[in-house]
């Protein structure tokens, strides 16, 4: 069906309300990763140090940033996204869908597009917050970063409907989401930059999605490039997060 | 002309028969219950009617386009907390072609649209759920089991609104347990037992089919033996001073010949219903 149509719009509309009617929602996905930038960017002064294994640039310019919007990435992937898909599942909201002419895929496809549209609207307000308050360059390679980012959104939330797929109820969804909500933000670096994990643990993380988004967007924040094997993990993590989402979701 | 007809149909979960043979035939305009007990095979029954799940045996005809002309209301389905009552409406009027005036229906189901639907009590979620269905302007509204689960107030309001959607030109194929429910609104039932048809036929049909058994009750101040000898009576018992009597439909006329109109007070009389029809159709 095509987007332009008025039960697509309409959808899109009244999705997006319900969406901004949860203030967690904005609190999380967006207001979260931006405060986070800007306050520890300002009170640690480890970040404003400029390193010269980075050519002079500082973590504020590269590991903070980047980590962030992955912070706002992985809500919306494991966290929203996921228990929208399934609390609609449980409520019969998808099923009923199915007996109208709008077939409920649509509403899956609005919730995608919603929460691609709020990753990339708070990764714009890091970059240009981080740029006005403390200085941070723009992305050298705009495309790359962009197309990375986009990537890491279709690997991370691939695996999002893959436990939306799997889960039963939506309290279960959220568990599950949490508990691989935490694990793959410490393999982004969240707590620990990757580059100064432990050798087994560096090499274990560039092989979940979450560490080669991280490992991806920090490279192309500090040199404008990244290496192709980040690249082939998320897609591969993408692909299979996603035939396996196709294979076992259900509508009621 | 049948605007529904299901031949033979049968549908199992795994090794589970949930419908095992059903027919039935559906005519335009009429008020169809499917009655049955639960795990009957009821809701499996107009799931394939509405084309949520595939048969594994026989045929469903549907002459109405099962997108845009038929309504559904579900068991227990519910809208997002946050979602007003009228975006509810709007939306899924925005779904169909030919959409009802959201205004109208609103007005007909008594619900103010800027409520949300966290807000709403159990009987205002019901009258949403019809709404919805019946915001495309269906030519056939399927509904699951509406008022289970509502107080005899809500209930009764419900029953109203269905017998309006009538009157509107609009087919019903209504699914219950509750044969008063049935008695009151259908023109015609097929009563379901075990994934088959055990029945087919007018709500009073049906009652007459247990032989339209009658049961009288009173207080008496002289012996009531003799009306055992009476051709209408079946039985008569006496318990505590209450007299209950019971026989074919002349049972009571036969009764207060008999008796003096001094003798009896507190007559009561029962005629059997749709529940005695049921219980001897379903064999308890």
């Amino acid at each position: 069906m095509a987007i332009t149509t008025p039960q697509v719009r309409r959808l899109t509309l009244v999705e997006t309300k319900l969406y901004l009617r949860e203030p967690a929602v904005i609190f999380f996905a967006v207001g979260l990763p931006i405060a986070l930038t800007l306050i520890l960017g300002g009170t640690i002064p480890d970040f404003q140090k400029p390193d010269p294994e980075l050519g002079g640039l500082r973590p504020i310019d590269t590991h903070l940033p980047g980590v962030m919007i992955i912070l706002s990435v992985l809500t919306c992937a494991f966290s929203l996204l996921p228990t929208v898909l399934v609390t609609y599942r449980e409520r019969g909201i998808l099923k009923r869908m199915s007996t109208t002419p709008v077939s409920p895929g649509t509403v899956l496809g609005v919730q995608l597009v919603l929460n691609v549209v709020m990753t990339v609207l708070t990764t714009v307000l890091i970059l240009v917050l981080a740029h006005l308050v403390y200085d941070v360059p723009f992305p050298q390679a705009p495309l790359a970063f962009t197309g990375t980012l986009l990537l890491g959104m279709v690997s991370t939330f691939a695996i999002g409907l893959l436990l939306a797929a799997l889960a039963p109820t939506s309290r279960l969804v959220q568990g599950l989401g949490m508990a691989v909500f935490f694990p793959s933000l410490f393999f982004a670096g969240m707590w620990v930059p990757q580059a100064l994990m432990p050798g087994v643990l560096r090499t274990i993380s560039e092989f979940t999605p979450s560490g080669a988004f991280g490992a991806a967007m920090i490279d192309l924040l500090a040199t404008g490039g990244t290496e192709w094997r980040h690249l082939v993990v998320m897609a591969a993590w993408g692909v299979v997060g996603a035939v396996a989402a196709v294979r076992f979701f259900r509508w009621s | 002309m049948a605007i529904i007809t299901v031949q033979n149909l049968r549908k199992q979960y795994g090794d589970k028969i949930a419908v095992k043979d059903v027919s039935f035939s559906v005519e335009e305009g009429e008020i169809y219950g499917i009655v049955g007990r639960n795990g009957a095979g009821k809701t499996t029954t107009v799931e394939c009617v509405a084309g949520l799940r595939k048969p594994d045996g026989g045929t469903i005809h549907v002459a109405a386009d099962l997108k845009q002309q038929v309504g559904v209301q579900l068991q227990e389905s519910a809208m997002p907390d946050k979602l007003r009552v009228g975006e509810a409406l709007d939306l899924y009027a925005s779904f169909y072609a030919n959409p009802a005036s959201v205004t109208e229906l609103l007005d007909e189901v008594g619900l103010d649209p800027k409520v949300g639907f966290a807000k709403l009590s159990g009987g205002q979620r019901q009258r949403l759920s019809i709404a919805l269905a019946l915001v495309g302007n269906p030519r056939i509204a399927i509904l699951d089991e509406l008022t289970t689960g509502l107080d005899p107030q809500a209930r009764r309001e419900t029953w109203d609104l269905i017998s309006r959607i009538r009157e509107r030109g609009v087919t019903v194929l209504l699914v219950s347990h509750f044969m008063e429910e049935i008695e009151r609104l259908c023109d015609r039932v097929a009563v379901i037992a075990a994934g088959t048809v055990l029945a087919v036929d007018t709500p009073a049909g049906l009652i007459s089919r247990t032989g339209g058994v009658q049961r009288i009750t009173f207080r008496s101040t002289m012996p009531v033996e003799s009306l055992k000898s009476l051709p209408e009576v079946h039985s008569v018992t006496v318990e505590a001073g209450q007299v209950t009597v019971t026989g074919d439909q002349n049972v009571l006329r036969a009764v207060v010949t008999a008796l003096p109109d001094s003798a009896i007070s507190n007559l009561k009389t029962e005629t059997s219903s749709m529940d005695d029809a049921f219980l001897a159709l379903t064999g308890e």
